[in-house]
């Protein structure tokens, strides 16, 4: 099926089977490999983006689903060579071990920043419960989480 | 995944045309938290997906007609859990709704596809027994109420028939004073399936409603008053899987009913 969508701000038209996931979709048909696959069954939140604002599971998504909509991956992030203050909060508190997560994790935690930009503690953890991470680093990536929205407010 | 036709018709005439060509193979396609699951792991093999989501006058809103709320299928658990509407009237809802998997499951996941997956163990379904619940259904040949006490037939059995698609979920608004509650208990805090789910409502005559979900073949309504609690929980049927015994469920659903209770009493009082 031809599919057209808009992902990271650029225009996209494809041509894509109707029973590839959006992360398939992103992964092995755009080269966004950002974005990660690991449970592909909506439990670890590694294949985490923004579509159309709001941050869902791509490995739950088809690809044919999100024709005319807008979709955030990690590459989006970035904007003229300098790195989102949540990818530099990331990095300046250490959060990032073996970094499978991060991606998800960022993007969860953009949505949950974005919904509520002075979020305590239990909201950090609420707004990252579906996102696993296998090298355990949470609490690292909750003062990173703080940290950013600290950083936005000011 | 094994692959289908998709097709994301823009009316209900295309709906119920699609339904009827591809029957018994097609599946409804709205936020596909549980279908994506299943058509990955080979557990459905439909030739065709129908995606309702952009069908002309479905609906994401949440409306109060005539003394009822109307939640249209296309309303998802995050779009729930913010309407003052529902926060209002439908306590319970909104504390089963906010513990529907994760945020990303919650932007996705609809009311409507909750209950049409009809898992013993839906959040969703004992708060929407308690409040009495009635689903719309529409299909070629019209439409027709069912309440949900009898949508459930059993494990992913619902009393949809071929070609029927749920429209909206209605919630009559209480008219007398009520407290009402949700709680369930799960092997660990967050993203995890119910072991079991309970929710309650109590009036000022004492008069209990409640329902139980992971308990029974279906979530399971009961009626009794706050000293029969007992007698009320009696009547699931729990059985004994990865995520609890039938013996632990069954002692649990006392406890869970007894801490509902006390939850609603407080708010019967507020
Ligand atoms: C990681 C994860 C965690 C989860 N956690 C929970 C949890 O804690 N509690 C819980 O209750 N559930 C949980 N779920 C299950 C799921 O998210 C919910 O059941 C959800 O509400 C389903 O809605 P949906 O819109 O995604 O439905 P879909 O997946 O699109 O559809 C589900 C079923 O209903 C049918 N259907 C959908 N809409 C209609 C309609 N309008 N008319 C007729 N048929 C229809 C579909 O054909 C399909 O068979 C979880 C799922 C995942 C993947
Ligand atoms: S890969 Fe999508 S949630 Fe795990
Ligand atoms: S940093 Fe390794 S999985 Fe999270």
């Amino acid at each position: 099926m031809n599919l057209r969508l808009t992902i990271n701000g650029k225009e996209v038209a494809r041509e894509v089977a109707a029973h590839h996931t959006l992360l398939e979709f992103l992964r092995d048909d755009v080269g966004l490999t950002g974005t990660k696959e690991c449970c592909a069954e909506g439990e670890c939140g590694a294949c985490t983006v923004l579509l159309d604002g709001k941050a869902v599971n791509s490995c739950l998504v088809l690809a044919v689903e999100t024709e005319g909509s807008a979709v955030t991956t990690i590459e989006g992030l970035e904007k003229d060579g300098q790195l989102d203050p949540l990818q530099q909060a990331f990095i300046d508190k250490g959060a990032v071990q073996c970094g499978f997560c991060i991606p998800g994790m960022i993007l969860a935690a953009k949505y949950l920043l974005q919904e509520n930009s002075n979020p305590t503690d239990a909201e950090i953890k609420q707004g990252l419960a579906g996102n696993l991470c296998r090298c355990a680093g949470y609490s690292r990536i909750i003062d990173a989480v703080r940290e950013a929205g600290r950083a936005a407010r000011q | 995944m094994q692959p289908f036709a998709y097709f994301r018709p823009e009316s209900r005439g295309e709906v119920f045309a699609a339904l009827r060509e591809f029957a018994p193979d097609v599946r409804i396609l709205a936020g596909g938290t549980d279908l994506m699951v299943r058509l990955r792991s080979g557990r459905f093999r439909p030739n065709a997906v129908v995606d309702v989501k952009r069908v002309s006058g479905w609906s994401s809103q949440i409306v109060e007609t005539e003394g009822v709320l109307r939640v249209g299928a296309g309303v998802t658990m995050t779009d729930l859990v913010s309407a003052p509407s529902v926060q209002q009237h439908f306590p319970a809802l909104v504390e089963a709704a906010s513990v529907v998997g994760s945020v990303q499951i919650r932007n996705r996941a609809t009311l409507a596809g909750n209950i049409c997956n009809a898992s013993p163990a839906a959040d969703t379904a004992p708060p929407l027994l308690v409040y009495g619940a009635v689903v719309n259904v529409a299909s070629r040949a019209g439409e027709r109420q069912i309440p949900l006490s009898e949508f459930f037939l059993g494990p992913g059995r619902t009393a949809l028939a071929a070609g029927e698609l749920v429209e909206s979920i209605d919630l009559p608004i209480p008219v007398e004073a009520a407290g009402s509650a949700f709680q369930r208990i799960t092997r660990r805090r967050g993203v995890d399936l119910a072991t079991a789910n309970l929710s309650c409502s109590v009036n000022r005559a004492g008069e209990v409603r409640m329902a139980f979900g992971a308990a029974a073949p279906i979530p399971l309504l009961v009626t009794g008053t706050a000293a029969s609690l007992e007698e009320m929980t009696a009547q699931a049927r729990p059985i004994s899987d990865v995520r609890g015994g039938a013996a632990y469920r069954q002692a649990m659903l006392l406890v869970m009913a007894r801490r509902a209770l006390e939850v609603s009493l407080g708010r019967l009082r507020q």
